[in-house]
């Protein structure tokens, strides 16, 4: 369907742009004013580069090593002969990869599915680890314009009280899921340290793994939430291109590019055991975007050899609001040769595959180089028994940060991945 | 040298060097030295520092061309103090600031202990040398030596003087895939042919002793491992070809479900 | 007695200098250790050996 409305008539792509920008009634006069101004007037917003008050800056040249490579970039100049040389090395270089991600390895997708299956059950063998995410607040005070939870969107806001954090991870675990990850919209004011620090207290009780995706913090702050149970941070870029990131992260904490980088290095220098990269897919060159994304993990790996290094490959998706939003030029054939790519230049790396995507797509993927998936999937907040098992909650519901695509319950990813002959895993993991 | 080698440097602790050849002076006649180098092209050759005797008038340095950077080792050494004092001793014999730790506990199989070796690496790259530890191919050490402010890591193919090649082949691979300094092949390379294939896997450079110590024709065996390490950098830089592999068949496919 | 290159030697009172030469050492190609430390060229002149020192005189040789 995205397919048909790229092509014109006369066969030939056309550059398409997202129309992010949804005014709500609900905004009072003023606050429409400062959104449009926001919108209309690069210099009524901030230097995105600059750290604010209270960010730590830390000492690190692994920004410069990767985005050096990202801008030298030019993946119009490889061949299918660099194609080919690629997936023949044993060792997949920098420069291979760039081949693997250029517009020249389209043809090659077979092989490199082929390729990126034998690597990937060299280091996974036949498992699929299953997780799945729990909202616990929606508040946000960035203006980020193709997210759900921005401070512009008319939406149900809400945050969960511990009592309620505790009934949906009871009902979560009830469904047989060990592995948590914690979501919150990126509010300081609403959702600070210490109360995510408690619900990851909390979900130790109930799960074998807690992972964060929460606003980035300084690296005290990583250390307290390692202490409360949290061991893996996943941050989304969005993307490395810090032009194109100005103009869709227009006001808040988030604008500032340079400190949400660094946040991985932060969390492993605060004790974490591992850390999450991704850019999403579809709101700039997602070739260079991939790329950066990559060489990311790859430089911070090289640096601390010690932490667990995954991936996540998401593409925009449709929001409460604007169901028009779409990730552009990403489409299926893309994203798997991006993913198959991940695969053969980091081997050892987790793919996660998250429920943005089809069922059937997620089926596919895994047998080639996903090693991770999420199910039983809510992006709304407090919604887990109306959504498990069909009963009313009774009580509030806040909104969702964007439309998912596969709504397999646990019980029927399992059941899913074994009748692909796959293994699906919980939990492989001692905390210590 | 081949002219296509010309911009392609070697470079250790900000020092460029065009040849890949360390040249070991050991276990041989001084009066050979001359020779050797000029046959190996080397520009790096090791020394060793040891007692001296009385009355002793022949000095080894006057038989290497003056454009020769010196590599002091500290062999002999036992524990980082012991490679420390020694590093210290050669840098007053005015050799400059390069030193290759070599640290041994063991008389029997002469292997480096890679403990030892990175505690005397911190300690003498502080003081300002270019430390070049010799070393066992093992990915954690290396790291270590690396962040102690080593300036190479130069990994054992096989035990010294056994001229047996590269029994730790798949082990020196992965410090070159993943060690940021130039990996430096040392003791074991018995033969040319071992060293071109250290090169084509991409080491920085080879430094071979006993192989040349050895045989019949030294300064004819020198040229021959100058040659052999030139091959396998040019073959490293053009990149090697691809090897069909023989029976490969296609499985059924992976991407039919993919949607445009 | 002075232990020198492990060898005890009746030194005691010399200076640097005088040792090296009475042992026809070349000054030139050796560097002298005393007790651990190293000794600077210039100070040879004023360093007396005492008894219980140890020294190690040190040079090139060939090496791998």
């Amino acid at each position: 369907m995205i397919s048909d409305a790229l092509k014109a008539s006369t066969g030939k792509v056309i550059k398409m742009e997202n129309q992010f920008y949804v005014d709500s009634d609900h905004l009072s006069k003023e606050a429409l004013a400062r959104k449009h101004q926001l919108e209309t007037d690069a210099s009524s917003r901030t230097n995105h580069m600059e750290y604010l008050p209270g960010m730590e800056q830390i000492q690190s040249d692994i920004r410069e090593r990767v985005m050096s490579q990202t801008e030298q970039y030019d993946y119009t100049v490889y061949t299918s002969a660099d194609v080919s040389a690629a997936l023949e090395h044993e060792q997949c270089s920098i420069e291979d990869f760039k081949a693997l991600l250029s517009p020249a390895a389209g043809p090659f997708l077979e092989q490199m599915a082929q390729r990126a299956r034998v690597e990937t059950r060299k280091h996974f063998g036949n498992t699929v680890y299953l997780f799945t995410p729990l909202y616990i607040a929606n508040y946000c005070e960035n203006y980020c314009v193709y997210c759900g939870f921005n401070c512009y969107n008319h939406i149900k806001r809400m945050r969960l009280t511990m009592e309620q954090i505790e009934h949906e991870m009871k009902i979560i675990a009830d469904s047989g899921m060990e592995e948590i990850l914690l979501l919150t919209g990126e509010s300081r004011g609403m959702s600070d340290v210490s109360y995510i620090g408690e619900a990851c207290k909390l979900a130790r009780k109930y799960f074998r793994m807690v992972g964060l995706e929460i606003y980035p913090v300084n690296t005290d702050e990583y250390r307290y939430l390692h202490e409360c149970g949290a061991d893996y941070v996943t941050v989304f870029q969005e993307t490395y291109d810090s032009d194109k990131y100005e103009t869709l992260h227009l006001a808040g904490h988030k604008r500032v590019w340079p400190y949400r980088f660094e946040a991985q290095e932060r969390a492993l220098m605060g004790g974490m055991r591992g850390v999450a990269f991704s850019a999403l897919l579809g709101l700039s060159d997602f070739r260079k975007d991939a790329l950066a994304t990559a060489l990311h993990a790859y430089f911070l790996q090289r640096k601390y050899p010690q932490a667990e290094i995954s991936l996540s490959c998401p593409r925009l998706r449709p929001i409460v609001n604007n169901d028009k939003i779409n990730p552009l030029d990403v489409h299926e054939k893309q994203l798997c040769q991006i993913i198959c790519a991940y695969r053969i230049f980091l081997p050892f790396a987790g793919i996660t595959v998250s429920s943005r995507e089809s069922a059937e797509f997620r089926n596919g993927i895994i047998k080639i180089a996903a090693t991770k998936v999420s199910a039983g999937v809510s992006t709304g907040i407090g919604d887990h028994e109306s959504k498990y098992t069909g009963k009313e909650s009774g009580s509030a519901e806040g909104d969702e940060q964007f439309e998912i695509n596969d709504r397999r319950s646990f019980e029927t990813m399992y059941q899913d991945i074994e009748s692909e002959g796959l293994q699906p895993v919980l939990n492989d993991y001692l905390y210590v | 040298m081949d002219k296509r080698l010309e911009d392609d440097k070697l470079v250790i602790g900000g020092q460029e060097f065009h040849s890949r050849f360390i040249l070991g002076s050991g276990k041989y006649s001084m009066k050979l030295i001359e020779a050797a180098v000029r046959d190996a092209g080397a520009e790096i050759i090791t020394l060793a520092v040891r007692r001296a005797n009385t009355k002793e008038q022949e000095n080894i340095i006057d038989y290497i061309p003056r454009n020769v950077t010196l590599l002091p080792n500290t062999s002999g050494a036992r524990d980082a103090r012991e490679a420390v004092r020694i590093a210290r001793l050669a840098r007053e014999l005015g050799c400059g600031n390069f030193v290759k730790i070599e640290i041994m506990r063991d008389t029997k199989y002469l292997l480096p202990d890679n403990y030892e070796t990175v505690k005397a690496t911190e300690i003498l790259a502080k003081e300002g040398f270019i430390v070049m530890p010799y070393m066992y191919p093992d990915l954690n050490a290396a790291r270590d030596l690396a962040n102690a402010g080593a300036a190479a890591v130069m990994p054992l193919a096989a035990p010294i003087g056994s001229n047996k090649g590269l029994a730790t082949k798949d082990f020196i691979q992965i410090l070159i895939n993943e060690i940021e300094l130039p990996v430096i092949v040392d003791a074991g390379i018995g033969r040319p042919s071992q060293a071109c294939e250290a090169m084509e896997m991409g080491a920085a450079a080879i430094m071979a002793n006993t192989a040349l110590a050895t045989a019949g024709d030294l300064p004819l065996m020198a040229a021959a491992f100058r040659q052999a390490i030139e091959a396998g950098r040019k073959a490293y830089l053009s990149g090697l070809g691809r090897v069909l592999t023989r029976g490969a068949s296609a499985s059924d496919p992976l991407t039919g479900f993919l949607h445009d | 007695m002075v232990m020198i290159n492990g060898n005890s030697v009746d030194a005691d009172g010399m200076t640097i200098t005088e040792y090296l030469q009475q042992a026809q050492y070349d000054p030139r190609i050796v560097v002298v250790e005393r007790n651990e430390e190293i000794v600077p060229r210039d100070s040879y002149q004023e360093t007396k050996l005492a008894d219980g020192d140890v020294i190690e005189v040190v040079t090139f040789m060939g090496g791998g």
